[in-house]
């Protein structure tokens, strides 16, 4: 256990000592700055870093479920601002996405030993955190969110008009502007659409494990992903065609 | 193919989820459609620009609050 950990920590200094249980849990600034000032990716600038390569995480989670408590601090910490993300993404509502956040990272404390490695630690944290936003929006939100099969029959997804965006909308726009319109639009997706979305193409989860999350169908999550998508192109083409750029 | 069967297969065509054969049918219409190659194109761009995207702030007392929670469960379960 002691070894899994330092190995991980030998990767990534600074962080809290071994035994550091009382009182300094929670206490590491290290690791949370580093969430909070994400290293931008030149494929995608708005794209939050994976703090936890594949093989770290399984050493901590190895270390965590043999007990070492510090070792479930490092996961919180490299996860905490994308499963936040995530709730905040489904619910749109502050206090539900925190709710959900706090009840998840206690869900995967309380079942770390249920949890066999089938997946990534952090997918499984995901498909958590999205069980406990997808209660509280329903809660919230009873009939707008359909927990069954599709909503089909309209096309209204069908493209009307098709214009060119011109050369890289996402070189024209500054980051923050176009932060600022990636957010919007997708805050203007109805909740089925956006939950789909969110979890297949936001948080790279396969259409199978969507599927699992949300209890739908895979044809139902096809259906959905296929409207989102194209449903966000509309929107974005709003902003995106040339003479829509102030 | 015509262009309402890309527009409908064009999750599955970017995902590479479709058949060959399917495949290939559309993209020999996108050979011929201006309009589907840059619906195609915008589609794809979409997806690229959400995925990962950091478009939510984290509070910080929503972490501290977070920390708070964790180290009470965590001390109770020690106990």
């Amino acid at each position: 256990m002691y070894c899994a950990t330092l190995a991980v920590r030998s990767i990534q200094p600074g962080l809290l000592g071994l035994g550091s249980l009382e009182p300094g849990l929670f206490e590491s600034k290290s690791l949370a700055n580093l969430a909070k000032a994400p290293t931008l990716s030149t494929l995608n600038p708005h794209r939050l870093p994976s703090t936890v390569a594949r093989e770290d995480e399984h050493l901590l989670v190895a270390a965590a479920k043999a007990g070492d408590a510090s070792a479930f601090e490092e996961l919180v910490h490299s996860y905490e601002r994308k499963i936040f993300r995530l709730t905040m993404n489904i619910t749109r509502n502050r206090e539900d996405a925190e709710d959900a956040m706090q009840d998840a990272f206690m869900k995967a404390y309380s079942h770390l030993d249920k949890f066999h490695e089938e997946s990534r630690f952090y997918t499984w944290l995901v498909r958590i955190a999205a069980n406990e936003a997808l209660m509280r929006l329903r809660k919230r939100r009873p009939n707008q969110v359909s927990i069954d099969e599709p909503i089909e029959g309209e096309d209204d997804f069908i493209p009307q008009q098709i214009e060119d965006w011109g050369p890289s909308p996402e070189q024209r726009f500054a980051q923050t502007e176009m932060r600022d319109i990636l957010r919007g639009v997708i805050e203007e997706l109805p909740p089925d659409f956006r939950v789909v979305f969110v979890l297949r193409d936001v948080e790279g989860l396969s259409t199978e494990e969507t599927a699992e999350t949300v209890g739908i169908s895979e044809a139902a999550v096809k259906s959905r992903l296929l409207r989102a998508r194209l449903k966000l192109r509309q929107k974005l083409d709003r902003h995106f065609r040339q003479d829509g750029k102030q | 193919m015509n262009c309402d069967g890309v527009i409908r297969g064009i999750s599955s065509y970017i995902d590479g989820d479709l058949e060959a054969t399917i495949v290939e049918e559309i993209e020999l219409h996108l050979k011929e459609c201006q309009d589907c190659t840059i619906l195609v194109q915008q589609t794809r761009l979409t997806v690229k620009l959400y995925y990962d995207s950091d478009l939510v702030d984290f509070p910080v007392e929503a972490q501290a609050r977070l920390h708070e929670t964790l180290r009470r469960k965590i001390r109770r379960d020690r106990i």
